[in-house]
């Protein structure tokens, strides 16, 4: 499970720290282990098509998820916020694929593709996750979206 | 005392049980009178609550007014007595404790606590949950008024619990969920309940479930529970050896064998929880990692979550031996040894 990749974005994790300027913020737990972050999002433009500027976040968890915060970080920033949606949703469909018949496309997901491993380990998927809801829900609330 | 053991759910059930009685004592008969709780009352827990004996009385205060305190922790994972008289006084209805930390694996004394309790005429409710499957329980020596414990902490199933009551309190206690089989007579203006334990269990029983934790109980009775505890220690007293002969390990809990059960939590210098289960994981080393449902002591002590090993009479000495090399292990895999 413990990719290279996924120890290297541990011990040097990308975009770290919050940034100003952002328009949308989100801070969500993992309630079964304690695992918590705080992102921001900072868009340039309206609706879908607006682009991803920054991404920055304060975490504190496991090497799984402080790892997926990073890699999720540097695959959406510079994207459009529907082309990073669709990444989101192919990670999304890794998590759940309970390391069967998973076929992920590594030009899609690039290094996010070390997490597949994850998905057969039910009680850290979450953990996996946890960054890129948080950018979900910041991204949902930086477009006005959110409920 | 026949009629002293109520079946429920689980433990968590059955500490619900007594906490919502004592809502609905405010609209019950006189007979209800010393359950009934308002402003003004207090509620006392302890800062090691596992949450099923910490979040029913949250929510027994909000509901009634009444006011929550507890018991904080020393640095080593024992409950601060200090101030037992001030905290525990006149006002106080109900102390909620624990007789096993599912965490710290502390045994506090709660004879000590039900003695100044039953002084100030609160009612004492026990989470025996992690002391009934490891260590000789006997109600009266404890001074509880109210223990609750699970089937599948014990080699019992899923499912079942019990919650046991000194006789005359379950007697005089309104029922928390109504329905079939605990009625006595029903009218439509109103109806009339069954004598306990039957008043505390509505709807159709989990025979099957009951009959598995029967076998649990003779089981275990047959092996011993003296023994059963004899054992435990042997295994606590070697795993915090082999734990704290390694740098970087930190036990959170108690350090001796003294008034101590057998779970055994710790963090690992520069490796999250999560982390160091794992890897003990992938070696076949099962332990669980988080706050176990008992949050405030990771808040307690500045952590976010604990790996724990917990033992019961199937564990040996070479599973310990196992865990220790485990995590050394996952220090030479982290790079932190």
């Amino acid at each position: 499970m413990y990719q290279e990749v996924i120890l290297d974005h541990y011990r040097n994790p990308l975009h770290k720290g919050l940034r100003e300027p952002f328009e949308g913020e989100a801070h969500h737990v993992n309630p079964t282990c304690g695992d918590e972050v705080t992102l921001r999002v900072h868009l340039e433009g309206e609706g879908q098509d607006a682009r991803i500027a920054d991404v920055s976040y304060d975490a504190m968890g496991c090497s799984i998820s402080q790892a997926s915060a990073s890699v999720m970080s540097d695959l959406v920033i510079g994207r459009s916020v529907k082309e990073a949606m669709a990444v989101g949703d192919e990670f999304l469909a890794l998590m759940q694929s309970r390391g069967r018949d998973a076929e992920p496309d590594e030009d899609v997901l690039e290094d996010a593709i070390a997490f597949a491993g994850v998905s057969k380990y039910p009680a850290r998927i979450k953990c996996a996750l946890l960054a890129w809801m948080a950018w979900k829900d910041a991204t949902a609330r930086a477009l006005g979206e959110a409920t | 005392m026949p009629g002293e053991i109520v079946l429920t759910k689980n433990a968590t059930e059955g500490i619900n049980l007594v906490a919502y009685a004592m809502s609905n004592a405010a609209t019950a008969g006189p007979e209800a009178e010393r359950f009934r709780v308002g402003p003004g009352d207090e509620v006392v827990v302890t800062e090691m609550e596992h949450h099923a004996n910490l979040v029913p009385w949250q929510q027994l205060c909000q509901r009634t007014g009444a006011t929550l305190r507890w018991f904080g922790l020393t640095d080593d994972g024992r409950l601060d007595l200090a101030e037992l008289d001030t905290l525990v006084n006149e006002r106080t209805k109900v102390v909620a404790v624990t007789h096993q930390s599912n965490v710290l694996g502390t045994v506090p004394p709660v004879a000590l606590i039900a003695e100044r309790a039953h002084r100030v005429g609160a009612v004492v409710v026990v989470d025996g949950a992690q002391s009934v499957p490891h260590q000789p329980v006997d109600v009266a020596t404890l001074g509880a008024d109210f223990l609750a414990f699970s089937g599948h902490k014990m080699l019992g199933p899923t499912g079942i619990g019990v919650l046991w009551g000194r006789h005359e309190l379950l007697e005089a206690m309104p029922p928390f969920i109504t329905g079939g089989s605990m009625i006595e007579v029903v009218r439509m203006e109103g109806s009339t309940f069954l004598p306990p334990p039957q008043r505390f269990e509505a709807g159709v029983p989990m025979t099957a479930q009951a009959v598995g934790l029967g076998a649990a109980c003779d089981y275990l009775s047959e092996i011993g529970m003296d023994r059963v505890r004899e054992h435990e220690e042997t295994l606590v007293g070697y795993a915090l050896e082999r734990l704290t002969e390694i740098p970087g390990v930190n036990l959170v809990g108690p350090g001796t064998t003294e008034a101590r059960g057998g779970a055994v939590s710790f963090t690992v210098d520069g490796i999250h929880p999560h982390d160091v289960g794992q890897v003990l994981d992938e070696l076949g080393v099962e332990v669980r990692v988080g706050h176990h449902c008992a949050w405030p002591i990771c808040r307690r002590y500045g952590i976010p979550a604990t790996t724990r090993a917990t033992f019961y009479l199937y564990n040996t000495l070479a599973d310990l031996d196992a865990l220790a090399d485990g995590v050394r292990q996952a220090q030479k895999f982290f790079g932190t040894a």
